[in-house]
């Protein structure tokens, strides 16, 4: 059913990405394809993955943006996936009923024996969280490991999202959103996590934290630097700040 | 946006359709059609083919277009569904005119009520139609308040042109309908021509600073894209179109579209030949069913999503 759940699910599961920490291995992205290759929405398709004019099907995918300039300018790592939105039009403009937001805990799903493979929900999300897989002849998305996160099969601590436990800098974190105790709620607040976009009125259930302010060679926040002493040039300016250290 | 030729054909062709069915509706529904069933069947024909022709087209840039049938469920919140349900209801009050009109020689009485129901139902399914583009914030172009009115004028202007020519073949030849296919054909024009001062004036309605968050440490620049080679997502909705191409299209489009079709409809008013009529309204048809084409491939071509905020854009 595409409408929304009425009300609005309480239970808000999503994820938290660490801008500061995420270094851009790519790991959260190659876990998620690899656990993908069976289970809910698998497979993820690869068109000719080994020839010219390779494409495939991704839910997570890493860009990096260069950011300001001069001292307090630097590179950015940012990974993105489905925001699984508490106001998602990619649910509400499927003719089928094939995007569906559950309403126990907010996931964004797509049930692949309804879908056309109209396209109307990537073009409806803002964000590129959505892909046609050629294969299929489906729309695919981060399903948040559904199949992993309830899962008796697997220990406690591995039932977290693939992308979650293998991201070697702790830049990705799971839990609801909805919960102010939570300790993903509580990152949000301490770190003063954000929504991408807000404008668009989608309400994304993950955030993103910001980058925390660069540190000068004195420990003092990069742009708070004071400039070079008068006067003091070449060697002795360096001398200077060795010595400030 | 990928302008998907198949999306391009039908929105030209039902629009078209739905445009010839609502004023043969309307016409018919207050006495001023001649009760000939040929005149009937050839038009309302005409009109259904269009549209028929245009609905199966559709389906072709589906994955899976055997489960269409499916996307008529969603009426309470997709507006492609409720398009969907307000074409197949058209057809009801269509083909009772039709029957009415062509049967039994006769447009008034109950069958005037379908036709103003056809006329009806036919406005109805272009709103939808707008409304699946207009209701997508992701693509700020097509928020703008000139896009459904633009659906309706180009609807009435290929539906009036058409109109004219097949009643110039019967043998119609007052003034009265090449005058409304050219005021048709300079109303169209001129919400276009409006439509893209507009979206061309329009400030930015997302950046990439917004897109990312990040703005409050300056300007954000794409370093790296998430891999090497173009994905679904740059495909779709990353398709760009050189300015200098779009404004040489947007100029093929107000003649081709607009322009010449009004001229011709003009010229055909003073023309009492019927033959000769015929000939040029038909130009005239051919020209604006083109023109719309590429109106409505520049409308998909021309417009911005927000996803291309995250690849290099700077701005939608």
């Amino acid at each position: 059913m595409t409408s929304l759940p009425e009300p609005r699910p309480a239970k808000k599961l999503g994820l938290v990405i660490d801008l500061d920490t995420c270094v851009g291995c790519h790991a959260c992205a190659v876990n998620c394809k690899e656990w993908n290759t069976g289970g809910h929405m698998a497979p993820l398709t690869d068109t000719n993955p080994y020839g010219a004019d390779q494409s495939g099907v991704w839910f997570n995918r890493i860009h990096s943006y260069e950011v300001g300039e001069g001292c307090g300018g630097r590179t950015v790592n940012f990974p993105k996936s489905c925001l699984h939105c508490e106001e998602p039009a990619c649910v509400t403009v499927c003719p089928t009923g094939a995007s569906y937001k559950r309403s126990e805990d907010g996931i964004v799903l797509v049930d692949e024996d309804l879908c056309i493979g109209c396209k109307l929900c990537s073009w409806a999300c803002p964000y590129g969280a959505r892909e046609f897989d050629g294969d299929s002849g489906t729309m695919k998305k981060c399903t948040l490991c559904i199949d992993r996160i309830y899962n008796e099969n697997l220990d406690e601590v591995d039932r977290v999202p693939a992308c979650v436990s293998t991201c070697p800098a702790s830049a990705r974190h799971f839990g609801d959103l909805g919960d102010p105790d939570s300790d993903v709620s509580r990152m949000v607040a301490e770190r003063g996590g954000y929504d991408l976009m807000p404008e668009m009125g989608y309400k994304p259930v993950n955030k993103y934290l910001p980058p925390r302010p660069r540190l000068g060679p004195t420990g003092q926040p990069a742009a708070s630097m004071a400039p070079a002493e008068a006067g003091a040039a070449g060697l002795l300016r360096w001398v200077d700040r060795v010595l400030s250290r | 946006m990928h302008p998907a030729p198949s999306v391009v054909f039908f929105t030209t062709a039902a629009g078209a359709g739905y445009g010839l069915l609502a004023l043969l509706g309307l016409f018919g529904a207050f006495g001023l059609l001649p009760p000939d069933p040929w005149l009937g069947a050839v038009s309302l024909g005409l009109a259904l083919a269009l549209v028929t022709v245009g609905l199966l087209a559709s389906t072709l840039h589906l994955g899976h277009p055997e489960r269409a049938w499916r996307a008529f469920s969603q009426w309470r919140s997709s507006w492609l569904s409720r398009e969907g349900v307000a074409s197949v209801i058209t057809y009801i009050p269509a083909l009772i005119f039709a029957a009415g009109w062509i049967l039994a020689g006769r447009t008034g009485g109950m069958w005037a009520v379908a036709g103003i129901l056809s006329a009806v139902a036919a406005a109805v399914t272009i709103y939808c139609t707008a409304m699946i583009y207009a209701s997508l914030k992701p693509v700020p172009r097509w928020r703008n308040r000139w896009v459904v009115p633009g659906y309706f004028a180009m609807s009435v202007s290929t539906g009036a042109v058409l109109f004219a020519a097949i009643a110039a073949a019967f043998g119609l030849i007052g003034p009265a309908l090449p005058l409304i296919a050219a005021l048709a054909a300079v109303a169209a024009g001129a919400v276009k021509w409006i439509y893209w001062r507009e979206i061309d004036a329009a400030p930015a309605a997302a950046t990439a600073e917004t897109a990312t968050g990040l703005g409050k440490f300056g300007r954000v620049r794409l370093l790296e894209a998430p891999h090497t080679e173009e994905n679904y997502l740059m495909k779709e909705m990353g398709y760009r179109i050189a300015r200098k191409h779009a404004a040489k299209l947007r100029m093929i489009a107000l003649v081709v579209g607009f322009g010449v079709p009004a001229l011709i409809a003009l010229v055909a008013v003073a023309i009492d030949g019927a033959g000769l009529r015929t000939v040029l309204l038909s130009l005239a048809a051919a020209s604006a069913l083109v023109g719309t084409f590429v109106e409505r491939w520049l409308f998909f071509a021309e417009a911005k999503h927000s996803v291309t905020l995250y690849y290099g854009a700077a701005e939608v």
